[in-house]
């Protein structure tokens, strides 16, 4: 693949990303909303295949279009009056979001261009990812990943407390 | 001349028999600065799916289906019909294409094209023969597994979309039954993941290969191997949404499920993508299982059938032929057993499917530390 093409792909994620970002914000429906959020998704998968991270690429679209997006699809098609546009916050604070947004992207731009490392690794990522990360996740970073699949269980255990059918309270009735 | 040596000949086109050596050349093809080889790798699993699913699909699945119901079938166009799927289609390009009016019409629009796309994605990994891959990732089983979740959005917009109870519960049924059968299918890979030691899909094929054939395949290989190969083969009958778990299109009770609302070639496009994920799930089984584009056949002394019967078109004759079998199978199966309910779904799915997933997720793992 030569270089033009690789560009002109990369500039076609990212506005598949962005557009769909802006989308998923600006809609007045929020079923659009929560459905354009997997172009979103998608194209920051692609973004990440072009920074070579080709395992996390495929975490993304497992994990956020697989388990979170189709978990919000729900959440919106159970909420009520989802085709009233009419859903606003009563509350509106201008000035305070505004300088919130220019503190944020000030910071972003300016620790953007003070820290020079933003080049192109002169070493190639060679062979595959998958060993090393699994080699990794079971030696030094084992405790995070021991301490994480604690917290799943924990949470799917409560999940499976909360959806318990409720033989006390069924007979009270 | 023996046959041994005419299988030695090879066509300038073919290149060598270097792994990748045709999508590799087909990917360095440029027309100027349009990269037109990349275009061509994308194509062909497409008109594959849509050759496969005019012919095996839909006539095959017609006649087979007659056959195990003792009726003749598909009889009037042509001889023995053969015809019948292309006046299928040019009934289905002559229909009008409705929108109902109080459907969504973005969503019913865009809903069979996210549900296409996802299956066809999944197609991108597919080794077709030792020569040609779409992408050789080295997360390729991984991306297999996980591209699904597309199909799941596209159903939901799709049922969602068609504003119908019908389809809506369809497509709520579909969701259900993806999601969670996903979770024995993935373990049940990870099995056939184990003993390769890679997922790499070409790096999954080579390791099973050699000079007795089937004895190399990973179902041969180990004695556990037949359960992850069973539960990945039932989790991905669910998974297309294939009978007996084919209550998202209960015909008895939804009328189609999230396709009720459809026609024409929405309705086509829609089932194009159930015979790619249905090509797709038999593919990977096939590959993760049956050592995908490898010669079954072993060599017999100087009859070297493995021999003959390998290289990059006999590959792709392999796994095709592998995967139609499977194919074959989920017909059988189809007009063999009764639908489950819905409950007894799931409590296949999370009580027997589950936990014999990780039961022969360990065994592996023992048998592969433990046993040379």
């Amino acid at each position: 693949m030569n270089n033009a093409t690789f560009v002109t792909i990369f500039y076609i994620f990212a506005a598949i990303t962005v557009f769909s970002a802006a989308f998923v914000v600006f809609s007045k429906n929020v079923i659009y909303s929560a459905f354009a959020l997997l172009f979103t998704f998608f194209g920051a998968a692609a973004l990440y295949v072009f920074l070579s991270a080709d395992f996390i690429a495929v975490t993304q679209i497992v994990v956020y279009v697989g388990g979170i997006l189709v978990l919000l699809l729900f959440g919106v098609m159970f909420t009520n009056s989802i085709m009233q546009a009419d859903l606003k916050t009563d509350v509106l604070h201008v000035v305070p979001g505004t300088l919130l947004l220019v503190a944020t992207v000030g910071g972003l731009l300016f620790t953007f261009y003070t820290t020079g490392t933003w080049k192109p690794s002169e070493v190639q990522l060679q062979g595959s990812v998958v060993e090393r990360i699994g080699i990794e996740t079971m030696s030094r970073y084992v405790l995070p990943f021991e301490m994480a699949s604690i917290l799943l269980l924990a949470a799917l255990i409560g999940a499976a407390f909360l959806a318990r059918y409720d033989n006390v309270h069924n007979n009270e009735h | 001349m023996s046959i041994a040596a005419i299988s030695q000949i090879r066509l300038p086109f073919l290149m060598g028999n270097n792994l990748n050596a045709w999508s590799d050349a087909l990917a360095g093809l440029t027309l100027s600065w349009f990269p037109l080889g990349l275009v061509i790798i994308a194509a062909i699993p497409l008109v594959f799916i849509a050759l496969y699913a005019l012919t095996y699909g839909v006539y095959g699945e017609r006649k087979i289906s007659a056959f195990m119901q003792d009726r003749l079938g598909p009889m009037e166009v042509g001889k023995w019909g053969i015809l019948q799927t292309l006046a299928d289609i040019l009934k289905l390009l002559q229909k009008e294409d409705i929108v109902p009016t109080s459907a969504d019409k973005f969503l019913f629009v865009v809903g069979p094209g996210i549900l296409f796309v996802g299956s066809f994605l999944a197609f991108a990994v597919l080794p077709f023969s030792p020569a040609f891959i779409g992408a050789n990732l080295n997360v390729g089983l991984f991306y297999a597994i996980g591209i699904v979740a597309l199909e799941v959005v596209g159903i939901l917009a799709a049922g969602w979309g068609s504003n119908n109870k019908w389809s809506l519960y369809g497509a709520v049924r579909s969701v259900a039954q993806i999601v969670s059968y996903e979770i024995p299918a993935a373990i049940a890979l990870l099995c056939g993941a184990m003993m390769a030691g890679t997922l790499d899909m070409q790096q999954i094929n080579v390791l099973q290969s050699g000079p007795y054939g089937f004895a190399h395949f990973y179902l041969f290989q180990s004695p556990i191997a037949w359960l992850p190969f069973l539960i990945y083969f039932i989790a991905s009958l669910a998974e297309t949404n294939r009978a007996p778990f084919d209550i998202p299109e209960a015909e008895s009770e939804l009328v189609a499920g999230y396709f009720t609302e459809y026609s024409g070639m929405k309705f086509a496009v829609i089932f194009l993508a159930e015979y790619g994920s249905m090509f797709m799930v038999s593919a990977i089984i096939s590959i993760v299982f049956l050592g995908g584009w490898n010669s079954p056949l072993p060599n017999l002394g100087s009859v070297a059938l493995y021999d003959w019967t390998s290289g990059p078109v006999w590959g792709a004759f392999w796994i095709i032929s592998k995967g139609f079998f499977f194919i074959f199978v989920q017909m059988w199966l189809r007009w063999t057993l009764p639908r489950l309910r819905v409950d007894q779904l799931m409590y296949l799915c999370w009580k027997v499917l589950t936990p014999f997933a990780f039961i022969s997720f360990v065994l592996t793992a023992i048998w592969e530390i433990y046993v040379p």
